[in-house]
């Protein structure tokens, strides 16, 4: 299952015959498998990694340092829903170090970020105060290199 | 001045590298997908990179020792002691080359007098017989059959025996059939090399590319073995740093004393730059290797069960990132096939008979490519071999 999950991690694309093929397994097998760890919410989700600045769209992200107090019971939990409710907020973080939550948001624009931040974000209860880092440049963001410039140098036939 | 025949007996007589042809007619092609390349198609490991530019930054830039930095030799003689229980001295025992290709070279001219014979099973690396033969030895293939997966066995290679062998010249895993060895395997070899008193050569430059639970025997680890056994190894194709020019002698201290004296006045030292990548690759590359060995290894299964769909046959790898299918159901020679294969659908890869007479029938596929580039060629390869099929 392992190998199966790392497979589809690297690209959720590949065909179940060639999945089958590479993990030597039946194709029933890895149909089954797939639907058994989509249902266990193991595979939450299948996506596709798009760099939208290529393709022209101008995409504002920022990362937000969250500073809250924790609630009795819920600690931290309630609060974070609260927060990852938003369809603009893509990620949140609890960390360790001087801020509680890292959220991060996605908007058309600055203001659009500002406005989230100012109007949803710090005015819900138990947010003590925000830190806002926009983020300038991707480099590489989930393991893939944005602008890969290395590629096969090989010789086409070496002995 | 009439080059030809100013040329040395030795070298005019060397057959011509039977990669070459394809090499020049995919090379001018556009979209051609090539299984014939013989090197992992993996970039080294940035980490490892990264120590040779800061090597470079430092100033390390210097003739090494003749055998090659202390620290590199030391951290070869641990890997052995660790993996194989083999313990290699690193002031005598181990000699830094550039690659085991000048390993080979200088094991062949340490200890071949004019006329020994050499026992090499075939199909084999390209450049085993050539190094034999500069050296002014006789190099004696021994055909290793498909029957048995193309492992060599004891009873084959006593029947090349004369009283001028001197040694026997093994590479497994295997390049180009992909076939391993077992322990069992070669614990016969070593019989016979024990009976006939042969040195034996051990290319284990695949020694860390092996699958399906298969684990690489070390051949010096065998008992008794050490002592007559020149290993080669380096860090070409686990490490992916063919370029780099990186490899490694493990013997007796007399054969190493003798390569070393060879090594010195030919190349002096392998390059300081690639010593200090190897280093670090031998200190913190090993989880490096194991992602790129378990990548081979979903590759392998793919390419063996599409090359099986498509009805070519061919036994089932457990070794390098080779796979040796039989192309005879096509009534093509294997250098038909691979001339007939790149024109028509632009797939390249290496005839089998390139690597010795007894690959002949077979072709050679590298799976060290992406698996877009294995999905692809075996659809066209299945389109190819709709219109060759022996009537």
């Amino acid at each position: 299952m392992r190998e199966l999950l790392e497979l589809l991690e690297h690209d959720a694309r590949r065909p179940v015959h060639e999945l089958a093929a590479m993990l030597h397994r039946s194709e029933y097998e890895v149909e089954q498998q797939m639907k058994k760890l989509e249902k266990d919410r193991v595979i939450l989700n299948y996506t596709t990694f798009i760099d939208w600045e290529k393709f022209g769209d101008d995409k504002v992200t920022a990362m937000i340092e969250v500073n809250v107090s924790p609630q009795r019971e819920v600690g931290f939990d309630a609060i974070a829903e609260r927060i990852y409710r938003f369809e603009e907020v893509r990620s949140v973080f609890l960390m360790s170090g001087s801020y509680d939550l890292l959220v991060i948001i996605e908007g058309k624009s600055l203001r659009d970020i500002a406005n989230f931040v100012a109007k949803r974000l710090s005015t819900i209860e138990g947010v003590i105060s925000t830190r806002s880092h926009f983020m300038l440049k991707p480099y590489k963001k989930d393991g893939v290199i944005l602008n890969d410039k290395e590629r096969d140098r090989r010789l086409v036939v070496s002995p | 001045m009439n080059w030809e025949n100013r040329l040395s007996t030795a070298v005019n007589e060397l057959a011509p590298s039977g990669i070459r042809k394809f090499f020049d007619i995919a090379a001018e092609m556009e979209d051609v997908i090539s299984l014939g390349v013989g090197e992992p198609d993996f970039i080294t490991p940035w980490a490892i990179r990264e120590s040779c530019v800061y090597g470079l930054e430092q100033g390390f830039t210097a003739y090494t020792a003749n055998r090659g930095l202390l620290e590199l030799r030391q951290e070869i003689a641990a890997l052995y002691k660790r993996n194989f229980n083999t313990a290699y001295d690193p002031a005598e025992e181990i000699l830094v080359t550039v690659g085991v290709s000048e390993g080979l070279d200088l094991a062949m001219r340490a200890i071949v007098s004019q006329g020994d014979e050499v026992l090499i099973p075939e199909p084999c690396y390209v450049s085993y017989k050539a190094c034999v033969t500069l050296a002014g030895g006789i190099a004696v293939p021994v055909a290793a059959k498909i029957a048995n997966d193309f492992r060599i066995t004891a009873a084959e290679l006593e029947a090349k025996i004369t009283p001028r062998t001197k040694a026997l010249l093994i590479g497994y895993p295997n390049n180009p059939t992909g076939a391993v060895m077992s322990r069992l395997d070669l614990l016969e070899i070593a019989d016979l090399a024990e009976k006939y008193d042969l040195i034996v050569i051990s290319d284990e430059i695949y020694g860390d590319l092996t699958y399906g639970g298969m684990e690489h025997t070390c051949f010096s680890s065998l008992p008794g073995m050490k002592d007559r056994t020149i290993l080669l190894n380096g860090f070409s194709k686990a490490y992916a740093m063919t370029g780099w020019r990186i490899g490694y002698a493990l013997a007796n201290p007399v054969i190493i004393a003798a390569m070393t004296k060879i090594h010195q006045y030919t190349m002096l030292c392998a390059p300081i730059t690639a010593q200090i990548a190897a280093v670090e690759a031998l200190r913190h590359g090993e989880k490096y290797m194991k992602n790129m060995v378990s990548e081979y290894d979903k590759r392998r299964r793919l390419i063996y069960d599409g090359l099986q769909k498509i009805g070519l046959s061919c036994f089932e790898p457990k070794g390098a990132f080779y796979i040796f299918p039989c192309i005879e159901s096509t009534g093509l020679t294997s250098e038909e096939f691979a001339e007939q294969l790149l024109h028509s659908e632009h797939v390249a890869l290496v005839p089998g008979n390139a690597f010795g007479s007894s690959g002949e029938g077979f072709v050679r596929c590298s799976y060290a490519t992406s698996v877009a580039n294995i999905s692809e060629a075996l659809v066209r390869m299945e389109n190819f071999l709709r219109h060759h099929r022996k009537k």
